[in-house]
Order: structure tokens, then sequence, then C-alpha cells
């Protein structure tokens, strides 16, 4: 089609699915009127049945557990996705990166060298606080992850890509990722050695609700789930700056 | 205020699909998909909010007061980490993309056809 | 028992990160993984198929971390599988199992991730199948979907599988959040995720603009996926550049089980709500009716082996959506069938194609002319296989068109089954010409295609050739799946038992009482009345009608040459052809522009008819 034709197709077209779509809105009910009951009923019952005062964590790791799971194979898939594209770019010239290939010294910021190098220490603590809280605050694997493997990325602003790579080999990160997404399925598999449902919580749900080590197997599975996603988010991240470094040496 | 939310999702719809059919560069199509994404996380969290109410978390707050529905929020959470993740492969095969055929403009990707 | 529905999800899912975890180890040892994938595709499928005969006298609920529904309110996530939806699961395996068999000797080269990400590929459609609540159905289709992209693009050197990956991925993804849009909406209506409680609270009320919405975002997704006219342009340009086992998967099932999911929206949750009115059966057959049509015109006139079987699969994704139009017990029993029996055959199609790419390194049907004599058995299999396609009695394709053609002439339309049969004997007939002249020599070799000899060229890449022998590997699964088509074509009472399943699967106050309060009702009764499935003399008529119109057509279309009056200056398909270029373009803007048009038409359609 050329492109004049297409536009307007596409703005007709649009116009009529638009006005269709606001026809449905408009019988939801109003904006802050939320009707329930399935939020209503979690928000009661979860704190006393799961002692996790971080609720959304309790949807996510426990009553939800199997739409999670899925959800991170998917992130898994994707990982895996983004290795076999970009990785067999990489496997065409054999190379070794050298120090004349990493970030020309002269050409980056030093204060986003020298500030990135100061905060990689404190994200890697924020992130693990992250991801063993789930049960407590609004945290969790998920947001833990991506925080832990943010501070890779800053070793990678500090201008030690080098550091990175020795640090991350991608074998090493792979099977760190597929052992955490294998963690959380075992965990169900666990349950139904016991005769119980798939991902039921058959650990002990600790005293208190909204300690650390109460909850049972939401925080357990967060742990998994949480290099899982740092593991993943690693691999991704690696993968594409590798092609920055290949993209440098052809360059220079 | 009680419908206006849904406008929003409507017309972030109506753009990320716009920006979509009308690109001329991969990256930019791309992006436009990440819109479209959005839309569907205002429209879920937009549903489950509930005036006046409180986060559900309750380590510092009674276990009675009010909260929102925390069912999408679990929902989105989730959601954003794994699509952050598909955008990333297809994020890979743009620059495959440009490896393989020069340009990365949607009309001049094509090899196969007809 | 019970816990086999879980299993069937896990085990997969575990195996696949096992194997991704011991990547490093297993390099040199290519045979584990292998083994490994085929051992863990014939458990699941051995799993699936007890779980399916479980369900015989009642779908089986399980509930997810043990949280089962109080007061009709469902707090966790329930996989619900009654005898079609497991039956699907099931064949789903059985085609994983044959497509990793075929693959120990296929590839030359391939890494842990292809068979973990085909692992991860079967717990999706696993999941998908089973599942009782419509977010994780959203989520166990984003599974398929994302590893059925990686799984495209698995020779990303070439430039082909980088577009073809880009248009599925970037036009499915759409698809998706279309999906989950509806869904968000429909919870903000009832505040619940689980399939029956949805149903149960929108049948209350006449379905308002809201409903219409959400029914038709959530199942836009599946259409796409279920590659319908005109969300079908994506389904091309994957097949060609798959590699052949992965195609196996995207014909035989995938697109099947996106028409599964409108067919599971439908009955279990809006069905009731929307009234059964004649508009969506207008709807629907003729969405199925034009996708059948076009598929098979396309079909006919392609000369890529791979894109040929594709498009055929499209004109069998129409009659599929046509027959779950139908509204009736016997018309989705017909469909199940029918897809069973379209899956075999099509599956042995691809892998005989895989064999022709292993041994002669091409998939262009002029450039193979005469080429495959000497694979007499591939060519054998093939050929009965395409004699499938065309309905060949009693295989079990035969057996569910004529399933679909009762309940067709039941519903008063009988016009539909002189469309379906054109459909077959167009599909059949290509796919008896390539029989013909690729594995017999027959006709006279047709002039070559620039574009194709470039295409066919890139393919040889994916798997190594000139070895002197077909590996039994390779000849086996083929011949298994189509001895398999022929045997459940002649299963006896297939029409009645399949049908009471059907039943069972439309009645949608059954299955809340079953998920929602646990119990069973004894006798399930849909809205269509059951009727007797039986094949009778006319439906053999029919079936061997379509065989030798499809022969006819084939050697018509091998022989057209020698008639002198056709001679000169005749390019049969030349209009198709410009039209195909121009729809067919290759380029994502305009399938995306498609899709917007066909979600804007049904949405008027459906505001048009019930709003």
């Amino acid at each position: 089609m050329k492109p004049r034709q297409r536009l307007w197709l596409f703005l007709v077209a649009v116009a009529g699915l638009t006005s269709f779509y606001l026809w449905g809105l408009v019988g939801l009910p109003g904006f802050g009127h939320y009707p329930g009951p399935y939020g209503d009923i979690i928000n009661r019952i979860a704190v006393g049945q799961t002692n996790a005062t971080g609720v959304v964590s309790a949807v996510n790791f426990e009553y939800r557990g199997i739409d999670t799971l899925g959800e991170e194979f998917i992130l898994f898939a994707a990982a895996t996705g983004v290795a076999i594209v970009l990785r067999h770019l990489r496997g065409e010239r054999e190379h070794q990166p050298t120090e004349a290939a990493s970030p020309d010294a002269r050409q980056d910021s030093p204060a986003v060298r020298q500030l990135s190098l100061l905060l990689t220490g404190p994200m890697l603590v924020l992130g693990w606080n992250l991801a063993s809280h789930a049960q407590t605050s609004p945290s969790g694997g998920f947001q833990g992850g991506v925080v832990l493997a943010s501070s890779f990325v800053l070793i990678y602003l500090a201008g030690q890509l080098l550091t990175l790579r020795r640090l991350s080999p991608v074998d090493v990160t792979d099977a760190v990722e597929a052992a955490g997404a294998a963690g959380f399925v075992a965990i169900g598999i666990a349950g139904v050695a016991m005769g119980l449902p798939y991902l039921t919580n058959f650990l002990g749900l600790g005293t208190m609700p909204g300690a650390v080590s109460s909850s049972g197997t939401i925080a357990l599975i967060s742990f998994f789930v949480g290099i899982e996603v740092a593991a993943a988010f690693l691999l991704i991240v690696s993968e594409l700056l590798d092609q920055t470094l290949l993209v440098r040496q052809e360059t220079s | 205020m009680g419908v206006f939310p849904f406008l929003v999702v409507a017309w972030i719809l109506a753009v990320g699909l716009y920006g979509i059919v009308t690109s001329r560069h991969l990256v930019h199509l791309i992006v436009c998909l990440i819109v479209l994404q959005s839309s569907t996380y205002v429209l879920l969290l937009g549903v489950g909010y509930r005036a006046g109410a409180a986060a559900p978390y309750f380590s510092d707050i009674p276990r009675r007061t009010p909260a929102v529905d925390p069912v999408v929020q679990a929902l989105a959470l989730t959601d954003v980490v794994v699509e952050a993740a598909v955008t990333a492969l297809l994020l890979a095969l743009a620059v495959q993309a440009y490896k393989r055929f020069g340009t990365l403009d949607p009309q001049e990707l094509v090899q196969l056809k007809g | 028992m019970n816990q086999l529905a879980a299993l069937t999800v896990a085990v997969p899912l575990i195996v696949a990160a096992a194997i991704a975890a011991a990547g490093p180890l297993l390099r040199g040892r290519r045979r584990i993984l292998d083994a490994a994938a085929i051992v863990t595709g014939a458990a699941v499928a051995v799993m699936l198929a007890v779980l399916t005969a479980s369900t015989a006298h009642g779908d089986t609920v399980y509930w997810f971390a043990g949280f089962r529904p109080a007061h009709g309110v469902a707090l966790g996530v329930d996989f619900a599988a009654g005898p079609l939806s497991s039956g699907l699961a099931t064949l789903a395996a059985v085609l994983v199992t044959a497509s990793m068999t075929f693959s120990w000797r296929y590839f030359e080269r391939v890494g842990t991730y292809y068979h973990a990400l085909m692992l991860l590929f079967l717990a999706g459609m696993a999941g998908f199948c089973l599942t009782g609540d419509i977010f994780d159905l959203f989520v166990w289709f984003e599974l398929m979907g994302v590893a059925a992209y990686a799984l495209t693009a698995y020779r990303p050197e070439e430039r082909g599988p980088i577009q073809g990956a880009l248009n599925f991925a970037i036009t499915n993804s759409i698809g998706a959040y279309l999906s989950l849009s509806g869904i968000a909406v429909i919870y903000g209506r009832t505040g619940a995720l689980n399939m029956a409680q949805i149903g149960a609270d929108i049948a209350r009320r006449k379905p308002d603009g809201l409903v219409l919405v959400a029914f038709l975002f959530i199942i836009t997704g599946l259409l796409v996926k279920g590659a319908i006219v005109p969300f079908h342009l994506w389904l091309a340009d994957a097949h060609a550049v798959a590699p052949t086992p992965v195609c196996v998967l995207f014909s035989g099932v995938m697109v099947e089980l996106g028409l599964y999911g409108v067919s599971r929206v439908y009955w279990s949750v809006f069905g009731t709500a929307l009234g059964h009115r004649a508009i969506i059966t207008a709807i629907f057959v003729t969405l199925g009716l034009v996708t059948a049509v076009t598929g098979a015109l396309f079909c006919f006139r392609e000369r890529h082996l791979k894109r040929l079987l594709a498009f055929s699969t499209i004109s069998h994704a129409g009659i599929f959506l046509t027959g779950i139009g139908l509204l009736t017990p016997l018309g989705l029993a017909g469909t199940a069938v029918y897809v069973a029996g379209h899956a075999l055959v099509k599956a042995a199609l691809f892998l005989c194609t895989g064999i022709v790419l292993h041994r002669l390194g091409s998939v262009d049907e002029t450039r193979l002319h005469g080429r495959a004599r000497h694979l007499r058995v591939t060519g054998v299999i093939f050929t009965v296989a395409a004699l499938g396609l065309a309905d060949l009695p009693p295989l079990a394709t035969f057996a569910g068109k004529s399933f679909l053609e009762a309940s067709i002439g039941s519903r008063g339309l009988g016009w539909i089954t002189a469309v379906l049969l054109l459909c077959t004997i167009l599909v059949g007939g290509a796919v008896l010409r390539v029989a013909g002249g690729v594995f017999f020599g027959l006709g006279d070799p047709p002039a070559e295609e620039q574009q194709m000899a470039r295409e066919a060229a890139e393919e040889t890449s994916e798997t190594v050739q000139g070895r002197t022998r077909t590996p039994r590997t390779m000849i086996v699964p083929a011949a298994v799946l189509t001895a398999a088509a022929i045997a459940v074509g002649v299963l006896p009472r297939l029409g009645s038992t399949v049908q009471t399943a059907a039943v069972r699967f439309q009645d949608q106050a059954a299955y809340n009482v079953a998920v929602l309060a646990g119990r069973r009702i004894a006798h399930p009764a849909g809205i269509f009345p059951a009727q007797a499935a039986v094949i009778s003399h006319a439906d053999l008529a029919s079936g061997i009608g379509s065989v030798a119109g499809a022969l006819l057509l084939a050697f018509a279309a091998l022989y057209w040459r020698r008639l002198p009056v056709l001679r000169r200056g005749f390019e049969p398909g030349a209009g198709l052809t410009s039209l195909s270029k121009a729809f067919q373009s290759g380029v994502v803007t305009d399938y995306v522009t498609w899709i917007v048009v066909g979600t804007a038409c049904l949405g008027a359609a459906l505001a048009l008819g019930i709003g």
C-alpha cells in the first residue's frame, strides 16, 4: 500500500475503533469507584492467611502464583530469544575485547563514571533489600531483580566494561537465570510431592505478620524470582552492550 | 473526573497505533508498541483505584483500612517487567535487521512478499 | 490423578530450565538434549492423555495453591479441563514429540536454546488449553507467543527470519495487548478473573457496550493468532522462515489454539450474556468463509512449499472458525475432529517437506520438479497426507468434515458446504500438484521465478544436505502421524463421543457449577440440540468428490501447458499475483493497518447487531 492510502485507511479505522472502545469504557464504574469483590476479599483475608503485610506480593506469589510462574518464564523465553538473535552475530567475528575497545576514557564524563562507581554498591544493597522484602513492603522479586541488574549496568557506566564481563560471564549468567526459574517451579513440585496442590504455601508462616521471615514460600519464591529477573536483564543488557563493543571496534 | 482516565486510555491506544502505522524507523515503531502497552497499564490500574483509599500494604496501617485493589497492581507489575524483556527481543531483532538489510525503515525491510 | 493437571505444565518448564542451566555442560553432548526433550514431550503427552481420559465423566477442576472458591467468588487460579481442552493439549504434546524426534538428525548445529524454547512452547500450549482463568489464559498465550517469536528467528544470520520474526512479533503483540485491554475492561465490570465467575456475572443483564468491547478485544488477539482474515498476514511470512519442525507446531496446533481460545472465551464466558444470536453465527461464518477462500486461492498460486502449506493452514483455519460459528455441538465436534486430522496430516506434510529440504536442498516447487523421485517412502507419505488434506475417506479430516457438513445442513445453510468443498479442492489440488510434480515427476516443469529462487537458496542453511539415505528419525514421525490420521478417522463412535464432549463444552451453566461449586451436573445440555453423528453415504460421496476434484485440479495444473488453446499469453493467477503483492506486502505497518481495520469492522458489526 502506498503510505498515503495506508494513512487514510488507518485514520478511518482507528476513529471507528476508538469510538467503539470509548462506548465500552464509559460503561465502567467511574474512576475511583472500584466495585470489588476480588480485591476487597483479598485485602481482608490476605494478612491473616499468609502473614504477609504486602498484599500485592501475596497476590503475586501465593494467590496467583501460577500466573507469576508463567510470566517469569515469558521473561526467560525473551532473554533466550535475545541471546539467540544477538549471540550469533557476535560469533561471526571471533574477537576478544581489548582495553583499546573499551569506552574512550577521554570522551566519557568523569562525573558519570565516578558517580556510577559510587552508586554501584548502594544499588546492589537496594536491589537485595527489595528482592527479600516482598512480603512486607512494596517490593518483591521482580522489582528487586531489575534494580540488581541495573547495578551491574552502573559498572559499565563507570567505564569498567571488562570488569562487567569478568563479573558476569555469559555461561554463569545463563545458569543462574535458569536456576532461578527452576527454583520457582521446584517449590511448587515440592508441594505436589507432599500431596498438596501445586504452589501451596507449605512452609511455616512465621509468628508475626510483616516480619522478614514470615509468609512461608512467598519470601522464598520472591528470592528465586529476584535472581532470575536480575540474571535475565543482565543477560539482555550484556548482549546489547556487546553490540556497542563491536561497533566501536569497527569504527576505531 | 469519573471517566477522564479512561478517555486517556483510548487516546494512548490510538496514538500508539498511529505511531506504529506511520513509522519510518523500526526503533520508533517498537517504542510506539511500548506506548500501546502503557494504555493497558493505565486501564488496569485505573480500574482498580478507589478514591481516598490506602495502598494495600498493612505493615503500619490498621488491617481494616480501605485499600485499593491489589490484584490489578500485581498483574501490572509482572506485566511491566515481562514486556520490557519482550521489547528487548524486538530491539535485538532490530539490531539484526540493520545488519542484514542496512536500513531500519519498515517499508524497506522486505525480503519476503507476495 | 488430580495433580496431573499442574504437572503437565510444571514438567516441561522445569526440564527447560534444567536444560538451560546445564547448558555449558551439555555443549558437546547434543544427544542428551535431544533425548531429554523427546522424553519430556512424550511424558507430557501421556500425562495429558490420562487427564483426557479422566475427564470422561466430568471436568477436572484443579485449584492452584489450594485456594478454593468461596460463595461463588474465586480466590485463586484454576485449571478446568474437559475432554476437548485436554484432548487438544494432548495433540499439541504429540506434535512436539514428533518435531523433537524429527530434529534429532535434521539440524546440523543446534544449541540448548532450541530444546528449551520448544519445551516452553509446549508448556504454554498445555497451560492455554487447560486454564479456566482469563488472565492465566493471557499469560500462557504470551508464553506461547514469545517462545514462537524466538524460534522463528532461529537463524538470524539471514534476512528472511528477521523479517518474519519481526512481523510475527509485532502483529501478535498488538493482538495480545488488545486482549489484555479487553480483560481489564471486563474485570472493571465484574471484579473477577475466573471465567466461570465472569460468565455468571455478566449473564445477569443484557450485554451493553462494555461487554461487547471486552468480547471483541479479547477475541481479537486470539483471531490474530488464529490467522483469520484480515489478521492473517503474518502467518505466511513466519512459516516461510521458521525451521521446519517449528512450522509443524505453528500450523499443526498454534493457529488452532487461537481458534480454541475464541471458542473457549465464547462458551465459558460470553455465550450466555451475548445470547447465541444469529448475528454471532453470521459474523464468525463470514470471517471463516472469507478466510477459507482467501487461504485456498493464495495456496494454489504458491510455489514455495512452506508458504503453500502456510496458506492452506489459513484456509483450514477459516473452515474451523466456520464450524465454531455454527454454535451447534455437532459443528463443534466436527471442527474438533477436523482439527485433529488436519494437525496430523499437516504435520506429516511439513515433515516430508523437511526431508526434501534435507536431501535436496530446496523448497521451491519449480526447482524440485521431478527431483524427489528417489525419495519413494517420503513420496508415498506425502501423497497420502495430501489426499488426507483433500478429505479422503476414512481419514480423520474426512470424518470431521462430514460432521461439519451435517451440522451446516441442519442449520439450513447448505450453500456453505459448496464453498468449503471449493476450498478443499483448491488446497488439496495444490498439495497434490506438489506431490505429483516433485515426487513423481508428472507434468511439465514450470518456469522459475526469481524471487522464489532467492528465497529457496536461503533455506539450505537450515539443515545438512546430500545424505544418501533419509534418517529413520525423520521418516518415522511422518509415517506415524499419517497413520494416526487414518486411525483416528476409523475410531468407532467417534462422532457421538466427541459430540458429547462438545455438548459439555457448550453448557455454560454446568461449567459454572463445576468450577464454582465443585458439583457435577448429570446431563449437560447445550443451546442447540445434539444430532446423530454418523457418516452417511452422501458424506462418502462428498469426500470422494472432493478428492476427485482435487486430483483433477492437480493434473490440470501440472499439464495445462499442453492445452493449445491456453498456450499463448495465458498467465494463470496474474490478477491474484498483484492482489497478493498488494496485501502480503511484507511491510509490517500494512499488516497492523489491516488489524485495526478488521477490529473496527468487527466492532461495528457487533455494535449494530447486538448493541
